[in-house]
């Protein structure tokens, strides 16, 4: 794609296991992100799905070079990440910001608003020492936050306001890119839709791109414009955000998309719900061919032969050998 | 007669800083058989009701200020711990949402799982092992004899989930308590827990009353949902109706805030402020601080719970007055 700001060539972070204590082996491998590739356009929205342990806040913190990874290539507008020297990083950290979770274990509770948000400004030297408390100031408006409560402290603040905070930090350094990392997961209804609000205004206004990641799909669908879901490390499907929460392709989005409840009573008394068996299985023992196989209803012989890679279908790009067989509703 | 009726029960936490009303007068009742949704944002107070009826607010810091918990015609506040005991943890059980800190990691699950049935029933070990055994297989955990034998340690979130419920469950209580249980869970887990729910509510005829911050949880599972603000209750309506025509203006926000309802990219409604202080209380409706509909009465003069349609109740000044 001409115009990414961001592209992943078959990425992958594993994390070795070892056994024993006097003769310590090497006995496999927990392969978290196991090969994605992907790109994010300017002022994209990505959202990432899907269940606790399917590696997707392991692939963002690998795009971020906090987990280096296994194998693959993290390309940032042109500049190739995976080799870069620790001051080629260091620039380029400017331009990928983080937003975390909980926004009460991401900020220093000893740093009131304005060190959290001086911090960056006078690291990365974006302006004279005598502007950074006018930076400050504006960057809190940005987000929404009163200059008021410059000096206070993060306990002061409540949930909503702290995620405030994170958002300005990471908007500090004037980003290209920002991973957010389920940043509305922890708050209330009435909260989260001010800070999805916050997040919408400053993707178009700042032409910022967005790789959102959220296990709340109506949340994902709300704000995104491709959503990619992942299984087991891998991406299983990739498209247009209303495609892919409408119509999905692949048995496990559907599985993940039926098992949504929605706030509609009647809807929700007349709808079939695809109940998924089990758990799903360890990364550190995936099983052969499609991940997905044993808790797939549509599985076949064929399927667990050999591990599908994602290919073009319907508008999308589909990881499963049955893509075109199994009736979408 | 309901089986569980609560009126006007208060519950406030006493603290260096003042009295804080975490329940500030709430009445509501369960039939035999109902499931309840008990709706609200953090610090509304849903939980702190249920702990109160279950008996497990710490003291001090709080106390149960007045009001009855009457089940089955026992007042569950007020009666001697042994009555109440007899009836907790038996015909009245309850599961958490942290499925880790609530089941206890130096026990195995037999040991946990059949506590209540030794308690409560005296029956042989060997007995209450096999109850245990099938209530296991019921929840849907293979190979449980074998199972039964492992630690919490040993067993994913979604399968510790459903160990607790076949704890609350193993006494076939007739009233389940379920505070939040799907919320550390992923959408596909909470999907058979809830399945698992509803099938046992069928099974055992038993009345649930279903504590969760998510609405849409409540709307495929609920008979009957109540709104919970600030420590009290503002709506109580049928499913249905709350959905289709949510009366109280907090009820609406809420819903209008939802990403799942709005149209996909549209800007979501947000509620102005924070919610209040239940320390420092006010003297009129405690959202008029942040309601787009308030008006000067609103700030000064005290709500109650009134009914505006059959079935359907609401604490709102302006509503009851026809004016919105």
């Amino acid at each position: 794609m001409a115009d990414s700001i961001l592209e992943l060539h078959g990425v992958k972070a594993h994390f070795p296991v070892y056994r024993g204590f006097l003769h310590r082996r090497r006995i496999g491998d927990v392969r978290a992100v196991d090969g994605v590739t992907l790109s994010l356009a300017r002022g994209e929205v990505l959202g990432l799905v899907g269940e606790s342990g399917c590696g997707k806040s392991t692939l963002a913190r690998t795009v971020l070079q906090l987990i280096p990874p296994t194998a693959g290539r993290i390309v940032l507008d042109g500049r190739d990440l995976t080799n870069a020297s620790a001051r080629e990083l260091m620039a380029c950290r400017r331009d990928l910001q983080m937003v975390f979770q909980d926004p009460f274990a991401s900020l220093n509770p000893s740093l009131n608003v304005f060190e959290t948000l001086a911090e960056p400004l006078r690291v990365h030297r974006m302006c004279p020492p005598s502007e950074v408390a006018a930076r400050v100031g504006v960057l809190m408006h940005t987000v929404g936050l009163s200059p008021r409560f410059v000096r206070k402290y993060p306990h002061e603040f409540s949930g909503g306001q702290r995620q405030r905070i994170a958002i300005a930090r990471a908007l500090a350094l004037e980003p290209k890119v920002i991973v957010a990392d389920e940043p509305v997961s922890a708050l209330d209804v009435s909260i989260q839709a001010q800070i999805l609000n916050l997040l919408g205004q400053l993707t178009q206004r700042m032409h910022l791109s967005l790789i959102f990641i959220a296990h709340d799909l109506s949340v994902v669908k709300h704000i995104s414009d491709r959503i990619a879901v992942m299984y087991l490390g891998k991406i299983v499907e990739l498209g247009p955000a209303v495609d892919v929460i409408e119509r999905p392709v692949h048995p496990y989005t559907r599985a993940l998309i039926s098992a949504i409840p929605r706030p509609d009573p009647d809807a929700e008394r007349s709808r079939q719900r695809i109940v998924l068996l089990g758990d799903p299985p360890s990364p550190a023992h995936p099983p052969d061919g499609c991940a997905f196989h044993p808790r797939c209803p549509h599985a076949q012989e064929r399927c667990k032969a050999s591990a599908p890679s994602l290919a073009p279908f319907a508008g999308r790009e589909v990881a499963c050998v049955r893509a075109g067989e199994i009736q979408v509703p | 007669m309901p089986l569980l009726s609560v009126t006007d029960l208060r519950t406030h936490f006493h603290s260096g800083g003042g009295v804080t009303r975490a329940v500030d007068g709430v009445s509501f009742s369960v039939e035999r058989g109902e499931t309840l949704g008990l709706v609200g944002e953090s610090g509304s107070g849903k939980s702190v009701t249920c702990y109160s009826i279950m008996g497990l607010i710490p003291r001090p810091p709080g106390r149960v200020e007045g009001g009855a918990a009457l089940f089955d015609g026992t007042d569950l506040l007020r009666c001697p711990p042994r009555e109440a005991r007899a009836i907790r943890g038996k015909r009245l059980a309850m599961i958490f949402q942290d499925p880790m800190t609530s089941l206890n990691p130096y026990l195995r699950i037999s040991d946990q799982l059949i506590e209540p049935l030794l308690i409560h029933e005296q029956i042989p070990r060997k007995e209450a092992l096999r109850r245990g055994i099938e209530m296991l297989e019921a929840v849907g955990i293979h190979d449980a004899p074998r199972q039964i034998r492992r630690y919490p340690h040993e067993f994913s979130g979604g399968m510790r989930q459903r160990v607790m419920i076949a704890m609350a469950l193993v006494t076939r209580p007739e009233l389940l308590i379920a505070d939040e249980p799907t919320t550390a869970l992923d959408v596909t887990v909470q999907a058979q827990i809830l399945e698992l729910i509803r099938r046992f509510q069928r099974e055992l005829d038993m009345a649930v009353i279903f504590i969760t911050h998510d609405l849409a949880v409540v709307s495929g599972l609920c008979d009957r949902v109540q709104v919970m603000y600030a420590g009290r209750i503002v709506e109580t309506a049928g499913t249905r109706a709350l959905f289709s025509r949510p009366r109280h203006p907090y009820t609406r926000a809420l819903q209008r805030s939802i990403p799942a309802i709005q149209p996909k990219g549209s800007e979501l409604y947000t509620i102005p402020g924070l919610p209040p202080d239940l320390s420092k209380p006010q003297p009129g409706c405690p959202f008029a601080p942040r309601c787009e509909f308030a008006a000067d009465r609103c700030r000064t003069t005290a709500v109650e719970l009134a009914e505006v349609a059959p079935g359907q109740s609401q604490a709102c000044l302006r509503v009851q007055a026809g004016e919105i």
